[in-house]
């Protein structure tokens, strides 16, 4: 391509911000006796060169459970079998079996940080490459600006480079599935999928809109032709997958069953620590995990997120469009995030890796969520001492969508893609002319409150009565915003019509 | 809303510059730092707890204070911020602390400071005609130059890793530059003159700038053919550049001709007892010599021109700062350096 060199540029840039974040500390550093999720990293590493697959995930004298239990499927434990055979020729002292615990050094640091840079390299920032490349109507210029800003965000580096994991990986795959299935290669990004699902079990909330879209467009080639063929093909892509990633547990029924025992604790409650999403803000005023018993729970989260997810599902397999299948895959992950069982704050990451997607076709609201889904994840990184690194990184990733994209000049009905929605509400109230600056408003009473919050966070002590007071608020704040978005996104994609897909040349 | 999107930056690239790079200075924050980390904390120490009379004196540190005495003020007036940050790190005897606080206002200061070196990089750009260039951004001359300068990797490392001061000090050298350009020539020398009294290195430069401000200031005109007319010499224009240099060196050195330190002063300042190579080697012409001495010396032992016993057991090559003999070539003198350096540069004048 033209330009290379920026888009080298680019990405060099985005691996500087990296690395410099991973200078800092990690998640249970220096914190004994369980530490945090780097210590789960290196244990897996140990778990899975010591011992033979068989005992990876089952309770033994050499594997307690207890203490960072194997809890993602295979394709983690491979990885991690991948990185302790490197290990061993460094330093075996790292992965030694029982010994090794809470093992903790500048060299293991850089190893560690290491492994996390070369998973990004090789997966997640070609796939992002790629896709701003393919991204079609818009200029070069805004191309590598669209890489900048996605290798910028800040949720990811924080999360990844800092508290420590591989959401890369499998962030990446989903990526490569998204590319795969957006350009008609399905066959390819199945497999992609697959594997993304088979490295960790969140990447379900991303399951239904492939599936939909797959869907959707065997029904468009028709079930009696090349439909069927298509619907064939892929279902045995899936089954090949899953079979090859979980064939040493296939071979036993009780294997197969206690790797899902660990994938789905559903004897876990509702919801576990502060997160940002519905059950959590709701035991605010109702406390329902101690009100309801388990299975009710366990229905009315099933409910509520299929209901809010079902219309743009509905629509995209009447309607297959890669655009369509961006949205939804935003709204889907979105719904299962706010109503969602177990729901951990970092699956934020799962929705925002579909925004980031969006980024070039709706910055305004694009930049809007990301920066508040890393607000959302606050507690997590002050707990993680990574205050610093949080807020350079949340600023130069607003400067960068700032400068590149002229967000603030893009407020207008259009450009929020909300021109048909307002067009159908305006035939029964004229007067409906104001939704910009409602927004404009909005977006600016956000940002003071997210900057504010953060500042009392910081600086005062909560009340003695009250001590988890301000990460409720976090909390409580963030949801809103992510049901004001949750409902904008399915705004979006129940009134796009046909003609929006012809978008002017944005320059 | 539409004046928030300009004023944060819609289209003001050089504020996105500036930003950018500031926020990658705080990213290094937690990087290695070297002895100069050490160095400075001293600096601001002696500067804080002691009289002005003991400044040049102080040696409880190995790192003694070896800059003009601006610089001294400048650690000075940085210390009466530190102690709001800890004030332990003030303390002459608390050698190699570091504490969290410490680290993050030395770095601060760092940053802080390099706001001189952003406005100089600013003005240097105004001076910059860039309309032979294209509509792309990147082909401008002013972007271009803005983005060497700003983002100097060299000055990012030494800065904001190793640890020094010389974004501030750059600053001001390219401040003083600017308005060469801009024909302000009585402010670049005054800021030259300032510059040389905070870190003493900048004497390298100084007889470029004395040319260069004797042929263009001085000389008042030109004749057609743009070589100097003689006549055109201002006498007022010279004695004012010397009495700018006169009353800067005043009030740097003045305090401590009063107290009659100044050979202190110079013997710190010109420290030639450290010998012609520093501890890690410079890139330079001695570092060859040197190289070339030590490698004669070896082949003369091989063949048996020279005596084992009357080689020095001492190499250059230890890594200690110490003066010494060369073995094979003559050994060098401060003055041979100098006057090495003045011929070298003197065809270099001549064509001015």
């Amino acid at each position: 391509m033209e330009k290379w060199y920026l888009m080298t540029a680019a990405v060099l840039l985005g691996l500087i911000v990296r690395w410099t974040v991973s200078l800092n500390s990690y998640s249970g550093a220096g914190k004994p006796p369980m530490f945090g999720d780097y210590e789960a990293q290196r244990h897996w590493q140990e778990i899975t060169f010591n011992l033979p697959i068989k005992q990876w995930y089952f309770n033994s004298s050499d594997n307690n459970l207890q203490y960072w239990g194997l809890d993602y499927p295979p394709l983690t434990a491979y990885h991690s079998f991948l990185c302790a055979y490197v290990a061993k020729f460094i330093n075996p002292d790292w992965i030694a079996l029982h010994t090794s615990r809470g093992y903790e050094s500048q060299a293991h640091k850089l190893f560690m940080r290491a492994t996390v840079l070369i998973a990004d390299l090789l997966i997640y920032i070609p796939a992002v490459v790629l896709y701003c490349c393919c991204l079609k109507e818009i200029s070069t210029k805004k191309k590598i600006a669209s890489v900048l800003c996605i290798l910028l965000y800040p949720g990811l580096i924080l999360i990844d480079y800092g508290h420590f994991q591989y959401n890369s990986v499998s962030l990446g795959f989903a990526l490569w599935g998204v590319l795969g299935v957006s350009y008609d290669w399905d066959l390819l990004g199945s497999l992609a999928f697959c594997l993304a699902i088979n490295y960790k079990q969140m990447e379900l909330y991303h399951s239904l809109p492939f599936f939909c879209f797959l869907l959707g467009k065997c029904f468009k080639k028709g079930l009696k032709g090349k439909g069927l063929v298509l619907l064939i093909k892929l279902a045995c892509t899936v089954v090949a997958s899953f079979v090859l990633c979980w064939l040493p547990f296939f071979t036993e029924r009780e294997q197969t069953l206690q790797v899902l025992r660990r994938l789905f604790p559903v004897d876990r409650g509702l919801f576990e620590d502060k997160v940002a999403n519905i059950w959590c803000s709701f035991s605010v005023f109702l406390k329902i995990r101690d009100i309801l018993p388990h299975h009710i729970q366990i229905m009315i989260s099933f409910c509520f997120t299929f209901l809010s997810l079902l219309p743009a599902c509905i629509k995209l397999t009447l309607h297959p469009s890669p655009k369509g299948f961006r949205f939804t895959l935003v709204s889907c992950a979105l719904s299962f995030f706010l109503f969602s069982f177990q729901v951990h704050e970092k699956s934020i990451l799962l929705v925002s890796l579909p925004v980031c997607l969006v980024l070039s076709e709706i910055p305004f609201m694009s930049t809007w969520f990301l920066l508040v889904s890393t607000f959302s994840m606050l507690p997590l990184l002050l707990k993680d001492e990574l205050l610093m690194p949080s807020v350079v990184t949340v600023m130069a990733f607003f400067i960068a969508c700032a400068t590149s994209f002229s967000i603030f000049e893009k407020t207008s009905e259009e450009e929020l893609q909300l021109k048909c929605f307002s067009t159908s509400v305006r035939k029964y109230f004229t007067c409906f002319t104001f939704l910009p600056r409602i927004i404009q408003h909005l977006f600016l009473t956000s940002v003071i409150t997210m900057i504010l919050l953060t500042i009392m966070t910081v600086t005062l002590d909560p009340p003695q009565k009250l001590p988890d007071l301000f990460s409720v608020l976090v909390c409580f704040v963030s949801c809103l915003h992510f049901l004001f978005f949750l409902v904008y996104f399915n705004i979006i994609i129940m009134w796009d019509s046909k003609n929006g897909r012809s978008q002017k040349k944005i320059n | 809303m539409a004046a928030l999107g300009i004023a944060i930056g819609g289209s003001n690239w050089f504020s996105a510059l500036a930003l950018g790079v500031t926020l990658l200075k705080c990213l290094l924050i937690p990087t290695y730092h070297s002895t100069d980390f050490e160095v400075h904390r001293n600096w601001l120490a002696i500067t804080h707890s002691l009289p002005i009379s003991q400044w040049y004196y102080e040696a409880t540190s190995e790192w003694t204070l070896d800059y003009p005495p601006f610089f001294a003020w400048f650690e000075y007036a940085l210390s009466h911020v530190a102690k709001y940050f800890d004030q332990e790190m003030l303390n002459v005897r608390n050698l190699n602390y570091s504490s969290s606080r410490t680290l993050l206002f030395q770095r601060f200061s760092v940053i802080f400071t390099d706001a001189l070196f952003v406005y100089a990089v600013h003005e240097c750009c105004k001076c910059i005609d860039g309309k032979k260039a294209g509509k792309e951004l990147t082909e401008k001359p002013k972007f271009i130059l803005s983005v060497l300068l700003l983002w100097n990797f060299g000055l990012l490392i030494v800065d904001h890793i190793h640890f020094q001061y010389n974004g501030f000090l750059s600053g001001l050298m390219l401040l003083s530059i600017a308005r060469f350009f801009q024909k302000r020539h009585m402010e670049g020398a005054f800021l030259f003159a300032v510059l040389l009294h905070f870190k003493h290195i900048y004497l390298y430069v100084a007889p470029a700038y004395g040319v260069y401000l004797l042929r263009s200031y001085c000389f008042t005109a030109n004749k057609p053919d743009g070589s100097i007319r003689w006549n055109s010499f201002s006498f007022v224009r010279l004695i004012s550049l010397g009495l700018i240099v006169f009353l800067v060196s005043a009030l740097s050195l003045g305090p401590f001709l009063a107290l009659n330190q100044l050979p202190q002063v110079f013997s710190r300042l010109f420290p030639f007892k450290r010998g012609l190579c520093h501890a890690y080697w410079a890139p330079n012409f001695w570092a060859l010599y040197s190289a070339l001495d030590k490698v004669l010396s070896v082949i003369g032992l091989e063949l048996k021109l020279l005596d084992p016993n009357k080689i020095p057991k001492a190499s250059m090559t230890s890594g200690l700062v110490q003066q010494f003999q060369h073995t094979v070539l003559p050994s060098v003198t401060p003055l041979a350096t100098f006057i090495c350096t003045l011929i070298a540069m003197l065809k270099r004048k001549a064509s001015f």
